[in-house]
This record gives structure tokens, C-alpha cells and sequence, in this order.
């Protein structure tokens, strides 16, 4: 077993594209979910649409590359608008099955056959990302001792980053303000919210629109790191996911998603490594573990990991247990 | 007087924490009991079908497999997508890129001199994601030029309607077993359980693992049954009573519930594989008609086991005691736990029926659509529609909305194409909510 290059794996994995994609959806669900109390599950869908919206633009429509941009916030937006206005009246559960069934008929919808020639169908869309990675300063990879990324991902993980950092200080910004403040007392009680003459619901509008608006920066990460976008990447797996990583770093934190999603990509990728390797040496009998195995082992995993952290540590790692001590309203 | 307060509470600790070991021990018990099941069976089974979604058959004649035919599949605008030749036992698969409509192709040429040829040689089907379709050839006469399948050709749209709904219906009945679990759970504990769809796959797959290890359908369906229900039991005294207990708030149990369908999907990939497959017995068998409708004989069955499954639980429901006692639990926890009910049997037990009507629902849907490891997981977003459509909680409600979810799946892909036929019904259950959030047979409460 390698074990230099399971750790280099690791910390590649910590910093780079798959993390900033989830962490980009999580901080999204962080000003839903964390700050606002709305069960939205259906973020993958926004994540989807923006990723399509920049793939479709450009690939199908032959625009350009900030053309492409500017249609992924505008369908992401649409998308906040048509998901929240019939649902954000409804109570919590009801809410999260609605989400992530809107989540699924987008998947569905980009998967489908009859929108072959627009969507792409199953195989999705590539042929896209020239007009980004035109723009690309970076002449070299980089090779360290820890990792070693090739010129494009070093782009990409230099936007990605650049985009974590602005939005956590948006999102800081905005949690301080006035408006942040509503949406934390919505959260603990919004009939008390209502009665001090606030439109609540329009407040919870705005913080769907913003939360997908986090989200749609993750898919346009994620359209242009793998070059390609593929409908079943946005299943509602996906939201489950950096649910996980909202609660493992901390909900209702401004930090809480970055560090959920390194840890949670560090284990992932730590998990894999550590399996394959000991399926591949032998340390691990193929009765155990069989090749394919390792995949669906380091999800059952997560699924553990999600139920043991909202029974005994609903707060994560860096939250407060008393700003998410929810309750179906 | 002057007794002390304290000797008259029960200590709560020792016996819960006894209480809570033991409910683990089964947990674990069981899970490794799936575990050996699935270690002692998997690794001698070969694979079926790769991928996602693919078309597939067995050429037989008099019991006997043929080899050697070829069949070719094409998209319905005429573009090649594959093609394969059958195997010593006759069968034949071919992976396709999608969900649609595709025209399979049997070559008469290749059927070897002594058998007279097949009655169609061009079956159009729709392949639904997720499935590998079965195409059937039958052995015979010709009867005409291609173009034959069941709903194509000379027959009227009107007959194609016919046949939709009953296969709806059928959908429908099968979704109603699960839904009525759901409902039953969500109604005496509030959990709105996202790991409901494993346990449709649960008796599946289980039935499939007595399946393969020798035992013929109908008692590894049983037992599989049995088991589902042990497996609710499980889940009910391991886990969701000690979060009761705790005082765990709905939507974190809910979050709970989406994990443990992580986990045990991924535990049914990790022992079961990423492969579908299908029961040993009636895998393939010739339809019989009634009327317009065609169907094999054995979803006229599964019809029939679906539709006494549910009147025994209704009726139970209505006439028996303990299911009074559900429906008053149902009703009012509090009230009916102050009427001397015991309101945590009632769970313990509407866990164990609602576990083992999903194994059921499981098993037939394996019948119809083959078993894999997120059957129940994809149907799960239907049950829900199913239930809300119902209305969350209450009994007939979710059995007429599982009928109609299923009807509507059916007959909408008359005008909707075939793959997005389940969004449109997911379409619908928003609609439905926006007009009458609490479903079409709920109580008007706050639901908004």
C-alpha cells in the first residue's frame, strides 16, 4: 500500500475541484438551511441548472462563455422563483419533499430523451469550457511533494477558491446585517417575526434566490473542472451530500461548510485510498471487499456519518446546539 | 408525607440502557444476517446486465433455450444501438443508451430450419430508466409483418388506454402497499421517513437471496416478507425509539432517516452489486389477454396478492383492536396513551406491518421490473407523491393516491414521453399541494 500517495490524494482531494464544488452548494444551504431553517433539498437542481444553463449556452447555442455565465444566474434565479413562490408557504416536511421532487424533474428533464439535442440526454454536454480556460494566466502545473495539479486545475481551483473566500464574506457580511438577523429570528420563531410586521415569507424568497445563487457558483465549478456536464451528477444523492457536510462543519457558521467539505472530501478520498490499497495488497480478503467495492463502502460511510452527527452532535464541529435545535413549524 | 420525591420516579437508566443494548444486539444481528445471506449467495451468481437501462429476452421453444439468434435493436428513428445473439440458454441482452422507444429486431434467418419462426418479428417497446426490458418472442406461425408489439400497429388508441390503466392500476396497487406503511408511520410517530424506499428494497433483494440460493419464488417471497417485518422491528426498538426517547426533533429524525437510506442503499450495492436481475421463475412468461389488456400472468397475480394485502390491513385497521388502537394513536398520542393504549406498541407494531407490506410491494415490483439495488429508492419520490396526494397520515387516502399516482404514471405517457412520464407526476403532486395542501382525503390542519 502506497500510503504517499494515498495521503497526496488526500489532501489533493481537500483542496481541490470536488471539494470547492460541494462547498459552494453547502455554503448556499447554509443561508437556506443553517440561517433561514428551510429544509431545501432540492439545491442539486440549482447546481444542475446553472451548470446546464453555461453548457447549453455555449455548446448548443454556440454564445459565448459569459453569455453562457449570465444565463446560469438568470435560470438559477428563475429557478429560485419558480421553486419558492408555490412552496415557501408550506410547512417543513412537505418542503423537503416538494424540493427534492422539483430536484428530480430538472434531472429528469436534462436526461431525457426527447431534449436529446439540447440537453444531451444521458451523456450530457462537453465542448464548452474553451472560452475559460483561454483565459487561464498559467503557463505550468504545479508538482510539490503534496500534490500536483496540471495547468488547467490549477486554474480552476485558483476560480474555485477565489469564489469560496468571496462568498464566505458575503455570506458573513450579510448575516451581520439587519437583514441576517430577520432571517435568523424566522429560523426561531417566525410567527413572532410576522408579528413585528415583517414579510416573512418574502425574506425566505430572498434567502432561497441567494442560497441557489451559492449553489449555481458550485455547478458553473463543476461544468468547467470536468469540461462536461452530466444530468445524473445532480441527483438528489448530491444534496444529501453536502447536507452531510453543512452539519458536519457546522450549520448556521460561516466557516462551517469550508471545513465540512475538507474534512468530509479528506475522508473520502482517505477512505478510498486506504480501501483499494488494502483490496489491491491483499490486507483485505476479496470475500470482504471485492474491487468494486470500495466505492459504495465509502458512501455507506457517509450515510453512517450523517445519522450519528444529527443524534449526537447536531451542531458540528464548529457550531452552537442551541441555533439549530429545530423543529418541524 | 415527607417521602422523597425521588424514590417515587422510576431511575430511568438501567433499564433503558438494557433495553437500548438489547434493541442494538437484533440491529446487528440482522444486519449480519444480510451480510452472510448476500456473502454465502452473490459471488456464485452470474452477472446479468451491466449498466443502467438495456433491453432482454429468452428465446425458448418447448423449455429448450435457442442459440444463436441474432437480434437487433434500433432507436425509433431507425439509428442502430445494438445488437446481440442468443446465448445456450436462449438468452439474449442488449444494453441501450436510455430511456425510450426502441424497435427490436429478431432475424428469422438465424432461427435454426426445424422451428416455423416467431409469431412478430419486430417488437417496439419502452424502456423505462433504470430497467432492462423484457421483449418477448414467441415461437409460432407468422402473423404478419413487424410492427406487432402490444400497443403499436393496428391497435386503437382507446385499447392502448385500456391497456395503460391497468398497468397503472397495477403500479398503483404495488405503490399503495408501500404508501400505506409510510402513511401508518408518519401518522402515530410524525416521522417523515426518507429510508422507506429501502425497505421496498430490502424484501426484494431478499427474496432474491433465497431466490438464488435454491428456494422457489413463493416462499423466499414469504420468508423475505417475514424478514422485511423483522427488519421494521429492528429499526423500530434499535433506533427510532431511543430518538424518540431522547426527545429528537422531527426534522432531525428526518435527517436521520435520509442517512440510514444512504447507508443501507450502499449496503445493498456493496452485497448485492450495481447489477439487475431477475426471480428464477416467471421471469419471462406469455401474456394472456382480456379484452384489450395483455399482461403476463403474473402481474394479473400480483394484482390480486396487492389488492387482499390491502383489504386485510384496512379491514384489521377498522375492525381489530389494535387497529383502533393505531388509528387513535394516529389521531392523538397523548390522548390515546391517557386512554390506557400502549402508545409505544402500537409504533412497534405499525413498524413491523409497515416494514413488511414494503417487503411485499418490494418482491412484486421485483416481478415486474426486476430487483436492483435502488428499486425502492427511485420508487420512493412516487410513494411520497402517492401519500400527499392522499394526504399525509391517513389510511384510504394514501391507497387512492398510490392508484391514481399510478394510473397517471401509465396513461400520461399516451402524451408525455415515456422517460419524463415520472416528472409529470411529480409536477402534479406540486400542483396539488399549492391547491389542497392536505391532500385529497386529509384533515384541513396547518399544513402552509
Amino acid at each position: 500500500m502506497n500510503w504517499t500517495s494515498i495521503l497526496n490524494n488526500a489532501i489533493e482531494a481537500a483542496i481541490g475541484t470536488d471539494m470547492i464544488i460541494y462547498c459552494l452548494a453547502a455554503i448556499g444551504l447554509n443561508v437556506t438551511f443553517g440561517y433561514s431553517g428551510l429544509l431545501n433539498f432540492g439545491q442539486a437542481a440549482f447546481v444542475g441548472v446553472a451548470a446546464y444553463g453555461l453548457a447549453t449556452t455555449v455548446a448548443t447555442f454556440g454564445l459565448s462563455f459569459w453569455t453562457g455565465i449570465a444565463v446560469g444566474l438568470v435560470a438559477v434565479v428563475v429557478l429560485a422563483l419558480l421553486l419558492g413562490i408555490p412552496t415557501l408557504r408550506l410547512r417543513a416536511d412537505y418542503l423537503a419533499i416538494v424540493t427534492l421532487a422539483a430536484a428530480e424533474i430538472v434531472r429528469l428533464v436534462f436526461r431525457s430523451v426527447t431534449l436529446r439535442d439540447t440537453f444531451g440526454g444521458s451523456d450530457g454536454l462537453q465542448a464548452f469550457s474553451g472560452g475559460f480556460y483561454a483565459l487561464n494566466p498559467f503557463q505550468t502545473g504545479l508538482t510539490t511533494t503534496l500534490v500536483s495539479f496540471s495547468e488547467r486545475q490549477l486554474w480552476i481551483i485558483t476560480v474555485g477558491w477565489v469564489l469560496i473566500m468571496v462568498s464566505l464574506l458575503v455570506v458573513w457580511a450579510l448575516m451581520r446585517s439587519p437583514w441576517g438577523r430577520v432571517l435568523k429570528a424566522i429560523r426561531e420563531d417566525e410567527d413572532a417575526v410576522r408579528s413585528l410586521g415583517k414579510n416573512v415569507y418574502g425574506y425566505k424568497l430572498q434567502a432561497l434566490v441567494i442560497g441557489g445563487f451559492f449553489g449555481a457558483l458550485g455547478g458553473f465549478v463543476y461544468a468547467l473542472a470536468f469540461a462536461a456536464v452530466q444530468p445524473d451528477f445532480t441527483a438528489s444523492d448530491f444534496t444529501f451530500f453536502a447536507y452531510t457536510i453543512l452539519l458536519l462543519g457546522g450549520a448556521a457558521r460561516v466557516f462551517g461548510p469550508l471545513l465540512g467539505a475538507i474534512i468530509f472530501w479528506a475522508i473520502l478520498s482517505l477512505s478510498d485510498g486506504i480501501l483499494r490499497g488494502g483490496q489491491s495488497t491483499g490486507a483485505i480478503p476479496d470475500w470482504i471487499l471485492g474491487p468494486t467495492d470500495a466505492g459504495a463502502v465509502r458512501f455507506m460511510i457517509v450515510g453512517l456519518a450523517l445519522m450519528l452527527l444529527m443524534i449526537y452532535r447536531p451542531q458540528g464541529i464548529l457550531g452552537d446546539r442551541r441555533e439549530i435545535a429545530l423543529d418541524a413549524r | 408525607m415527607g417521602r422523597p420525591s425521588t424514590a417515587v420516579r422510576r431511575p430511568p437508566t438501567s433499564r433503558d440502557t438494557v433495553e437500548r443494548s438489547r434493541a442494538a444486539v437484533i440491529l446487528a444481528a440482522l444486519l449480519a444476517l444480510l451480510g452472510t445471506i448476500g456473502l454465502a449467495v452473490v459471488p456464485a451468481t452470474p452477472a446479468l446486465a451491466q449498466g443502467s437501462e438495456s433491453v432482454r429476452g429468452a428465446i425458448r421453444s418447448e423449455g429448450e433455450g435457442v442459440a444463436g439468434v441474432r437480434i437487433t435493436v434500433t432507436s425509433e428513428s431507425g439509428e442502430s444501438v445494438g445488437e446481440a445473439t442468443t446465448d445456450a440458454d436462449g438468452a439474449w441482452e442488449v444494453p441501450v443508451p436510455g430511456p425510450g422507444t426502441y424497435v427490436v429486431t429478431l432475424d428469422t434467418a438465424t432461427l435454426p430450419a426445424e422451428l416455423p419462426g416467431v409469431r412478430q418479428d419486430t417488437v417496439t417497446t419502452v424502456v423505462n430508466a433504470q430497467q432492462a426490458k423484457a421483449v418477448l418472442f414467441v415461437i409460432g406461425e407468422p402473423t404478419g409483418e413487424g410492427g406487432v408489439g402490444p400497443p403499436a400497429g393496428g391497435t386503437s388508441r382507446l385499447d392502448t388506454a385500456a391497456q395503460l390503466t391497468v398497468e397503472g392500476l397495477r403500479f398503483g396497487l404495488i405503490l399503495a402497499l408501500a404508501a400505506l406503511g409510510l402513511s401508518m408511520i408518519f401518522g402515530t410517530t410524525g416521522l417523515t421517513n426518507f429510508s422507506h424506499g429501502e425497505l421496498i428494497t430490502f424484501g426484494a433483494i431478499v427474496a432474491w437471496w433465497f431466490n438464488s440460493a435454491g428456494l422457489h419464488i413463493v416462499p423466499a417471497a414469504l420468508l423475505a416478507i417475514v424478514l422485511s417485518g423483522a427488519f421494521g422491528y429492528a429499526q423500530d426498538v434499535g433506533l427510532w425509539r431511543p430518538l424518540r426517547r431522547r426527545g429528537t426533533g422531527l426534522i432531525a429524525a428526518m435527517i436521520v432517516s435520509i442517512g440510514l437510506a444512504l447507508f443501507l442503499r450502499n449496503l445493498y450495492l456493496y452485497r448485492f452489486g450495481g447489477e439487475t436481475r431477475s426471480y428464477l421463475q416467471y421471469a419471462t412468461q406469455q401474456g394472456i389477454s382480456i379484452g384489450p389488456v395483455t399482461q403476463a400472468p403474473r402481474d394479473y397475480v400480483s394484482m390480486v396478492i396487492a389488492l387482499v394485502a390491502i383489504l386485510a390491513v384496512t379491514t384489521a385497521l377498522s375492525r381489530t383492536r389494535l387497529g383502533k388502537a393505531t388509528r387513535a394513536v394516529s389521531d392523538n398520542p397523548a390522548l390515546a396513551a391517557s386512554s390506557g393504549i400502549d402508545v409505544d406498541r402500537v409504533i412497534r407494531v405499525v413498524w413491523v406491518f409497515g416494514a413488511a407490506l414494503a417487503g411485499l410491494s418490494g418482491v412484486l415490483l421485483g416481478l415486474s421490473q426486476q430487483v436492483n439495488y435502488q428499486m425502492g429508492f427511485q420508487s420512493l419520490l412516487l410513494v411520497f407523491a402517492a401519500v400527499i396526494l392522499g394526504g399525509l397520515g391517513t389510511i384510504w387516502g394514501s391507497i387512492l393516491g398510490a392508484i391514481i399516482v399510478g394510473v397517471f404514471i401509465q396513461v400520461s405517457t399516451l402524451v408525455v414521453p415515456a422517460e419524463l412520464k415520472n416528472a409529470g407526476v411529480l409536477a402534479v403532486l406540486i400542483i396539488i399541494l399549492l391547491i389542497r395542501p392536505q391532500g385529497l382525503l386529509g384533515r384541513r390542519e396547518r399544513i402552509g
